[in-house]
């Protein structure tokens, strides 16, 4: 098992990336009224057909080749039934795919949301060549930000690896997700 | 109160960024961190961080850092490569945050491989 939702983040979209995505998009809600966590990324890759899609929720069927497959659906699975909720993966062939992932915030086994912010750095840094698409929503208050976002202002895909670009990108959204946290009663 | 960062610093960044990566050279050092699932599990992306933080922290520029997913050494994860130009792959095993600045200092930095976290090596 990972350690908390966004270590489940970074593995999902990791696959979404190793099957040749150009973009994912990640949208991350914490609805406290509705006592709910939601997690989706979708991607604009390869899709999976439905031998395949029915194949990845089991970790025994996986082959050592099939990078596409591996034990972190299946971990984020048990995850998120063990807090009454439940992952759905929604693909086809050439049609991209969708993983959406619902948990009960209260329940004692809920993870915690954890770093999203080195997430989201470690995707942009590690897959420069593609675009994200990031937002996190705290009872109806988001916060969006996008590769397309953040190109308007460095005008050059280069500047995205840069170190020190990538510890002010940890700082903003970590300061951002905390003041959307913060403003919650 | 602190000062918020904002977009605008990232724009100073892009600024001071320009001149600096028009001067940079051919041969860069790059280091390699292992992003598979049980990669994660073991916390690549807190080395990832680490990583990246030192770099800046030391204004290294000609550093490449770059991600990979599973390689079956999964028992030694988090695995972080080094590769110098001209000599072989160094792989890390085992890595922890607080092994992050020597592995920089010593062998990106300095070139003296730091031989007791040594799991791998290609010529």
């Amino acid at each position: 098992m990972l350690q908390d939702l966004s270590q489940y983040v970074l593995d999902i979209s990791e696959n979404s990336l190793k099957a040749g995505a150009s973009r994912v998009e990640i949208e991350l809600c914490v609805d406290e009224q509705k006592d709910l966590v939601s997690l989706t990324v979708t991607d604009n890759g390869p899709g999976m057909d439905e031998e395949l899609l029915s194949m990845v929720v089991d970790p025994f069927c996986t082959t050592r080749r099939e990078r596409k497959v591996g034990l972190g659906i299946p971990f984020l699975k048990q995850a998120a039934e063990t807090c009454e909720g439940f992952l759905r993966i929604d693909s086809g062939k050439g049609e991209g795919t969708k993983v959406n992932v619902l948990l009960r915030k209260s329940h004692i086994d809920c993870p915690p949301m954890g770093d999203v912010a080195s997430t989201v750095v470690a995707l942009m840094v590690g897959w420069p060549d593609r675009s994200f698409v990031f937002r996190y929503a705290v009872d109806g208050k988001t916060l969006d930000l996008s590769t397309d976002q953040l190109l308007e202002i460095l005008e050059d895909r280069n500047l995205l690896v840069l170190p020190e670009v990538a510890v002010w990108l940890r700082k903003y959204l970590s300061e951002q997700i905390e003041k959307l946290h913060m403003g919650r009663k | 109160m602190p000062k918020i960062t904002s977009l605008e610093d990232l724009r100073k960044i892009k600024e001071q960024a320009r001149d600096l990566t028009a001067a940079r050279s051919g041969g860069k050092v790059k280091i390699i961190i292992g992003m598979g699932t049980c990669g994660i599990a073991a916390g690549a992306r807190e080395i990832m961080t680490a990583v990246l933080e030192e770099l800046d922290k030391r204004g290294l520029r000609d550093v490449v850092v770059e991600t990979t997913g599973c390689i079956g050494m999964c028992q030694k994860e988090p695995l972080l490569d080094v590769i110098r130009p001209g000599e072989p792959r160094i792989t890390y095993g085992n890595v922890r945050v607080e092994d992050v600045p020597m592995i920089i200092a010593e062998h990106v930095v300095n070139g003296r491989v730091v031989e007791e976290k040594v799991v791998g090596r290609t010529e």
